[in-house]
Parts: structure tokens; sequence; C-alpha cells
């Protein structure tokens, strides 16, 4: 079977233990919905201040909701030890990878089109420069963090506190990738310069760490 | 012969000579876990077409063998040839493997299950998957999910799982545990009946009374080596054997 088939067997499976348990995408909606209604208590913006904070608050809301996801990924493959099953089997460890983060990219996107209109509502924005491009920004930004995500979660699985283990790594490998998303997203929602420069650092970010991954990703799974 | 010497080799007159086909064999092979040795020089042969039981007490190091066998555990020193290659990743589709801990997902059906793994055997249709599930005595249409399962239910599927994609050599973890007698005595006939189609078999098991006069050889491990290898079920287990747990 090719690594194709193998990895939409193993997305399949993903969404549908998901779709029963609903167990990352309940966590992520109701964390990400407290970070919003939270600040926008804390902090009352106008209009114009949101457009310069918002960029911050929603990359940091989703980044943090998405460690929720990330974390219970793999933790559904330690239930039974079932990924056991998957190391002694002959299929490719890059498959498990791409399907996990393609299933984590899923589950991300899905919060991130709910909690957009709330981020509308709650901090009265409106984007000034062209919004499409925030498409494209969320496309790449939100790869960036499942990419790199679902790795080193999968390193950190072995690890007694793992739940605490995952951000500490994640979260300094992530701050380039960061960057250019709040930047990107700001400069798009204020109108004020290009968001050019940070989507070409968002892409060469998702391409490196991406294919790093996939190098290293078969010593990460077969490690005892 | 080439597994390690001992007292209780050295003595026990049903040693049995290893053959030259070889499923496995491991040559000086080592675990060890920080500062504890599970396996400690542990060299042996085993022939294929053969079941074996594999004996011993809490901590004799059976698991880890078996984890060692199937590349889980890779040896910290020594080696481990399965089928002739001590690259077990490429012996992975000729491996069926049952861990104590079920790998199966509790929010999917048996069938599912089933589905999924064979699928990272290459195989897509059911009929594998509907065969194996008969093989150990369960219903393919239960769509139950395996959460709700009992537990000699969730043991035959997790058998089911390993015989899935036919393999010639099976490794099965304390298969016999939770199940009930006929249940069990049922498993051990349909893994008898895989060593008749010529597939070797090895089993971890502390109900050894369970594979008298199936088992064509008792491997029994100490402190991470092999005590002895005999062709009776050993006079200690057959005392010591406790009756099977009747939970189901």
């Amino acid at each position: 079977m090719s690594l194709a088939e193998i990895t939409r067997v193993s997305l399949a499976k993903d969404l549908r233990l998901e779709w029963r348990s609903k167990d990352a995408i309940n966590s992520m909606l109701f964390f990400a919905l407290l970070v919003v209604v939270i600040f926008s208590f804390s902090f009352d913006p106008t209009a114009e201040e949101s457009r310069h904070i918002a960029g911050g608050l929603i990359w940091v809301a989703f980044l943090f909701a998405a460690v929720v996801a990330l974390n219970q990924t793999w933790a559904r493959e330690l239930r039974n030890q079932v990924l056991d099953a998957y190391r002694v089997s002959p299929a490719p460890a890059n498959a498990l990878f791409i399907s996990k983060a393609v299933g984590n990219f899923i589950f991300v996107a899905v919060l991130e089109t709910l909690m957009a209109p709330l981020f509308m509502v709650f901090y009265n924005l409106r984007s000034i420069g062209p919004a499409y491009e925030l498409v494209v920004v969320a496309i790449l930004a939100t790869w960036a963090l499942v990419a790199n995500g679902t790795f080193f979660a999968a390193m950190s699985i072995r690890t007694r506190s793992r739940e605490v283990m995952l951000p500490l790594i994640l979260f300094p490998i992530s701050i380039p990738a960061l960057l250019a998303m709040v930047s990107a997203t700001t400069a798009i929602l204020t109108g004020e310069g290009s968001a050019r420069f940070w989507v070409v650092l968002l892409a060469v970010y998702d391409v490196v760490f991406t294919t790093v991954c996939l190098l290293l990703f078969e010593t990460v799974l077969h490690a005892e | 012969m080439s597994f390690s010497s001992s007292p209780a080799n050295s003595t026990n007159a049903n040693l049995i000579q290893p053959t030259a086909s070889s499923a496995v064999s491991l040559s000086h092979v080592s675990k060890i876990f920080g500062r504890f040795a599970a396996l400690r020089d542990l060299s042996a042969e085993f022939a294929a077409g053969k079941l074996y039981a594999i004996l011993g007490d809490n901590g004799a190091g059976k698991t880890t063998l078996l984890r060692a066998m199937v590349g889980l555990a890779p040896p910290t020193r020594g080696t481990v040839t399965v089928l002739a290659t001590e690259d077990l990743r490429a012996a992975t589709a000729e491996i069926g493997y049952m861990a104590h801990p079920t790998l199966l997902y509790e929010d999917m059906s048996g069938m599912e299950n089933l589905r999924y793994f064979a699928a990272l055997y290459g195989i897509r249709d059911d009929q594998p998957c509907q065969h194996a599930i008969h093989a150990v005595g369960l219903d393919p249409a239960l769509t139950r999910r395996v959460g709700q399962y009992s537990q000699g239910m969730r043991q035959r599927l997790s058998l089911a799982r390993a015989l899935v994609h036919d393999p010639k050599i099976l490794f099965l973890d304390e298969p016999f545990s939770n199940v009930d007698v006929v249940s069990a005595r049922e498993m051990v006939h349909v893994l008898a009946h895989m060593r008749d189609l010529g597939k070797t078999v090895f089993i971890v098991t502390h109900q050894a009374a369970l594979l008298q006069g199936v088992a064509d050889e008792f491997v029994c491990m100490a402190a991470g080596q092999i005590s002895a290898r005999t062709r009776d079920l050993p006079v200690a287990q057959e005392r010591s054997a406790p009756p099977a747990r009747t939970t189901v």
C-alpha cells in the first residue's frame, strides 16, 4: 500500500475517532472562547487599537488552543499502546506523521473558522488591507503550528509530563513563525505596509520545518 | 546449540537441540534498562513451524524477550535475527504481535479496528478481517465499540488483529489472561491450527497448563536468561499452574 493510501486511512481513522469523542475540538473551542472573552473584558479596546493588537491576540489564542489538540492526537495512540501496533507494521512512519499533521490542521482550521467571527464581534474588527490575504496567512500559519506541533508532541509522548513538555519545546521553536503570522495579520488588518515579506517567511518556515520533520519522524517513532 | 548454558540447562535431560531452519535466533542478547538487566547475554534458536510456550515468574524477562524479537525493544547488546534478517523492519509484514495491552482503539468497533490495521499491511478487502474475527469466535457484524467489549472479547479481538495479515510468526503476550476456560481452549485450538499450517507461534503465558500437549516446547526463563527448554510442561509449572480465570 502506498504512502498516500496509508495516510488516507490513518487520517480517516483520526477524523472518525475525533467525530465520536470530540475531545480535541471541544477543548480547543472552550479554551479559545475563554481567551476571547477574557481579553475583551480586560482591554476593552477601540476599533483602531483592536487592529493593532488583534494579530497577536488571535494567534496566541490559536497557538495555546492548538497545543490541546496536539497533545490529544497522540494521547489517543498511547491508550492501550495502539502506537506499538503501528510500529510493528510495515506502514511507513511518515504516513502517520502526515495524517496526524493534516488531521490537526483540519481541527485547528475548524476552530479558526468558528472563532474568527467572534473575534470580529468582540474586538470590532474590520480589515483595511486586502482581507483575502488573511486566508493565505491563516493556511500557512496553521500549518506552521501543526507540523512542528505534531512532531514535537510525538517526541514528548514518552516523557512523564508531556502536557508541560510540549509547550516548552514547541513555543521557542515557533517564535519565527509566530512573529511572521502576527506581523502579517497586523499588516493586513491595519493596511499599514505589505504583508508579503511575512507571508514568504511563513512559507519558507513551513517548507524547512516540514522537510526536517519528515526526515526525522521515523527515528522519533521508533525511539524507545 | 547456541542458547546460554546454565545449571538448569546442563542437568535437564529433556533439553532440545535447535534445528537449522530457525525462525528466530538470538545471539548474546542483553537488554538493559538503566541499571536493570531485563535480558542477560541470551542466545537461542527457535525453529520454524513450532509452538513455543515461554514461561517464567514476573520479571523473568518474558515480555522484554518478546518485544526484542518483534523489534519494539532493540537489544542493548547482541543481535536478533527473524526470518534470516537482522533488519526487523524488513520482517514486519511476516510478524503478528499481540501485547498485554489490547493495541485497539476503544472508540471503534471490532471490524473498524481490523480494517484499519489490515490496511497498514496493504489489505483492502474485508474478507481477511472477517476470517480473523470468525477464527477467534467473535461476530463481525457486532457494531458495539471496543470500549464496551468485555475483557475477554478484547483479548480475542486483539488476537484477531495479530492474525489479520496472515503472518508467518506470531508473538503473543498473555493471550489467555482474563479469558474464560472454554474460550481460552478455543484460542489454544486456533493457535495449534496456525502451527499446523506451518506458522511459528510464541506464547508468553502464566497459564502453561492450557498448552500441555499442544506446545512443542516450553521455554523457561529466570532472571533474564533461558533456564530450560523442555518438551513437557515443567513440573514446577504443572504444580503451580493457576486455574484459568473466569471473568467472561
